[in-house]
């Protein structure tokens, strides 16, 4: 009897978005009368951090700084139509639609700008500050709270956007199912450390590597949460959780988070992430989902280094000590 | 978390400004204080409390229901059937054409699951709602169940759904949703070695932080504002227009702050009958889910069994690969036929097979109905196929992480469901993994590159 330690590693790709009816999501842009700006949608924020990804989409594309950039999001009076949160869909679905609709403001805006200051617009850039300048002469400028005031009070000009994203529609061709079912894929490779006690079953992960390639991170510190989230639930999916425990039976389901079980703080694994970044021909600053992808890799990882510690295969998530004991038994038999 | 930005960077411009920075989400401080509001904070003078009497049996007919002594119990204002909702027999896919109709809002003449809502009460308190509940008499007959997807495709299993007439989803391309890429039985005939192993998993609970609900207040001119935390507004709000046969018009919906979702809130259930309740009532009404019901009666990630049959030449190259996925939808389909096909659209996993035969059923069972959650129809294939590999390799001798590199998809090649692979990174992340995890592997996969082949 002992404490045997192991590793096992996972690779896997994840598609971005879903495609059963077409998968559409369309933003509203447009300009408060002193050169902020506000974004409408219908999106839902899930706790990922929707909102501040598409502020952030929103001021890159109009060149202004973060903070100038409001979401006003998910009331159906107001906001234009989105598909939902889901299947890795929210940030490259709606940041896509926020682009086109910033691009149109934006152009409006540089309009305005290029009327107040004479010049054509395609002479003019954003610094990112605020403020609008002409290329290669940057002293002659106007600041975008001067453009949004002549826009609104002296030139009746809208500064606004719209902004529509769709994957159209793909049918799965019956007999060989060639089908188009999302757009670009996210990756991963994950390594899992184990120790498991062959006398009590019990699993302890002692550290799991996780390298993803999500297109961009668009917020190095919103990736950095979802992810390190993804993988403790992946270890949680691979150890711990189900809400019927002897399956196909249905008793003995869990009714509360003393019943249900999942990994707790003093469970934790040491956790390394690492992120790459091939920018997809069709993403937001060539954004992928990560959303679903990151929690998928250390199942298998931590069933494979389960197996590399004491020898036996447990092909039936999820792995708990009793499978363990009753799979160690069984080889022993043998 | 760290950044490796010598991967692509000739195919990436770091050129961005509010892009790529760290900024501190807006919400953020809210949400660590307490004081972001979520839909359930919302609390209206006169609010109702919406609680359902769910069956206690798996599958059975209902003989009668008498709700007299739960009208009579104090603070109760109404009591809700069948009968009360105007479209009553619903599938939430149907929006976009994926039929049959195949759910009840409030069961009709029979359960299907134990926990299937079929009697819905309304009272000025929870407690009252609780008891009234307590008081509903539902004279049931039990049928025999099944619960075993192996079972339920046998002839002479109970039927689970009428509506679909067998116990599996009939897609256009019959019993279950097909790839079919190259010759696989060729491909079997001439593999070194033949692997064929099955998978198995349980049903797992989102559990989200938040339960799911809407709290619901009439507007005083025929619109009704609904307070919830779906993860999809219009998806809800247009499913909610067919239930009640309300035009779209007469609904407002108000969310977007929603404490945890994972996929466990797109199932359209608390909405249509909150707001009929609010609708009949003329009165607020909150409809939230107990931890009870989240845990039990919301949709899990389905079940799923998974036969992955290969053929491997010694040299490490997978020449047939063959699936069969079960998805165990429970007693109705709400998102579960797309799950399913969704995962034949995944299989034969991110690798370049020549000959790949798939096949997914998305099978009825007396259990409680599975839907969408994270990684819909990928995860456990993913479980499945990474477990599959790690076997291939160990039986050819080779190193697991090796033999995925021989097989990792690279830009151009075709996938089984007949798409040129684009953007691929998987032989970039291993080559990662590699050096993180300190498991080196041979020089010749480090040089690889997903780019274009021949390296």
């Amino acid at each position: 009897m002992a404490i045997r330690r192991g590793r096992g590693v996972a690779a896997i790709n994840y598609p971005t978005g879903m495609n059963l009816g077409g998968d559409p999501t369309q933003a509203l842009v447009h300009s408060t009368p002193t050169g902020n700006f506000m974004v409408t949608l219908s999106s839902v924020d899930l706790g990922q951090g929707m909102k501040q990804i598409m502020a952030q989409i929103c001021a890159e594309t109009i060149g202004v700084p973060t903070d100038r950039v409001v979401v006003d999001t998910a009331d159906t009076d107001t906001g234009p139509h989105c598909m939902g949160t889901f299947a890795s869909r929210g940030t490259h679905r709606a940041g896509n639609a926020v682009i086109q609709a910033a691009r149109e403001a934006r152009q409006v805006m540089l309009e305005v700008a290029a009327e107040e200051l004479e010049v054509n617009a395609s002479d003019l850039e954003t610094d990112g500050q605020g403020n609008i300048l002409v290329k290669g002469a940057p002293q002659k400028s106007i600041s975008i709270f001067d453009v949004a005031l002549s826009a609104h009070f002296k030139r009746g000009r809208s500064i606004s956007g719209r902004g529509m994203f769709l994957i159209p529609r793909s049918y799965p061709e019956k007999e060989t199912g060639a089908m188009k079912p999302s757009t670009c894929y996210a990756h991963a490779c994950t390594v899992a450390e184990v120790e498991v006690d062959d006398e009590t079953g019990e699993v302890t992960v002692l550290t799991i590597k996780n390298v993803f390639e999500i297109g961009r991170a668009l917020n190095p510190k919103m990736v950095e949460q979802q992810l390190v989230g993804g993988s403790w639930m992946g270890i949680s999916h691979a150890l711990y959780e189900t809400t019927e425990p002897y399956y196909p039976n249905r008793d003995h389901g869990g009714t509360d988070f003393n019943q249900y079980l999942m990994p707790g703080p003093g469970d934790l694994a040491e956790t390394e992430i690492i992120v790459l970044e091939r920018p997809s021909a069709d993403g937001p600053y060539g954004a992928k989902g990560p959303g679903e992808m990151c929690a998928n890799p250390q199942i298998p990882a931590v069933a494979n280094a389960v197996f590399d510690a004491v020898g036996v295969r447990i092909d039936t998530l999820p792995i708990t000590p009793e499978r363990i004991l009753r799979a160690l038994k069984a080889q022993a038999a043998n | 978390m760290e950044l490796r930005k010598n991967y692509f960077a000739d195919v990436r411009k770091d050129d961005l400004h509010e892009v790529g920075q760290p900024r501190p989400r807006s919400d953020s401080p809210g949400h660590v204080t307490g004081k972001t509001a979520f839909f359930a904070d919302r609390n209206f003078p006169g609010m109702l409390h919406l609680k359902m009497v769910r069956s206690p049996h798996h599958h059975a007919r209902i003989r009668s229901i008498d709700t007299s002594e739960a009208e009579k119990h104090p603070g109760v204002v109404k009591v809700l059937t069948a009968k009360d909702v105007p479209h009553n027999v619903y599938t939430i896919l149907i929006l976009i054409q994926i039929g049959p109709e195949d759910e009840t809002v409030l069961a009709d003449g029979k359960v299907r699951w134990k926990g299937e809502a079929v009697v819905a009460v309304l009272a000025e308190t929870e407690r009252a709602a609780q008891e009234a509940a307590a008081k509903v008499k539902v004279d049931y007959e039990v049928l025999p169940a099944v619960f075993d997807m192996e079972e339920a495709l046998k002839p002479g299993a109970p039927l689970v759904n009428e509506y679909h007439g067998q116990n599996y989803y009939l897609y256009d391309s019959g019993e279950c949703r097909k790839v079919r890429f190259g010759d696989v039985e060729a491909g079997f005939a001439g593999a070194d070695h033949i692997l064929e192993q099955s998978y198995q998993s349980s049903p797992i609970e989102h559990a989200p932080t938040e339960t799911t609900g809407c709290v619901v207040a009439p507007e005083g001119n025929d619109r009704f504002t609904c307070y919830t935390n779906t993860q999809a507004m219009f998806f809800t709000l247009d499913n909610t227009s067919i239930i009640l046969q309300m035009p779209g018009s007469k609904l407002h919906f108000v969310g977007g702050t929603v404490g945890g979702g994972f996929g466990g809130k797109v199932d359209v259930i608390v909405e249509p009958i909150a707001i009929l309740g609010a609708k009949l009532t003329g009165r607020p009404v909150s409809f939230i889910y107990s931890r009870e019901e989240e845990m039990q009666i919301s949709s899990p990630r389905a079940a799923e069994k998974v036969v992955i049959k290969d053929g491997v030449m010694k040299d490490g190259r997978i020449v047939a690969r063959k699936v069969t996925g079960y998805t165990d939808a429970g007693a109705y389909s709400r998102h579960s036929p797309y799950g399913a096909q969704k995962g034949a659209g995944h299989y034969p996993g991110p690798y370049t097979i020549p000959n790949v035969w798939i096949d997914t059923y998305c099978v009825y069972t007396n259990r409680t109905p599975s839907s969408a959650m994270r990684g819909f129809g990928v995860t456990i294939s993913d479980f499945a196929l990474e477990v599959q590999m790690d076997k291939l390799a160990r039986l050819i001798g080779m190193d697991p992480l090796e033999f995925r590199f021989i097989n990792a998809y690279r830009d151009g090649d075709m996938k089984a469901h007949r798409q040129p692979t684009e953007g691929a990174a998987l032989i970039e992340c291993m080559q990662e993994a590699s050096r993180a995890a300190n498991w080196p592997v041979a020089e010749k996969y480090m040089a690889m590159s997903s780019y274009k082949k021949g390296a």
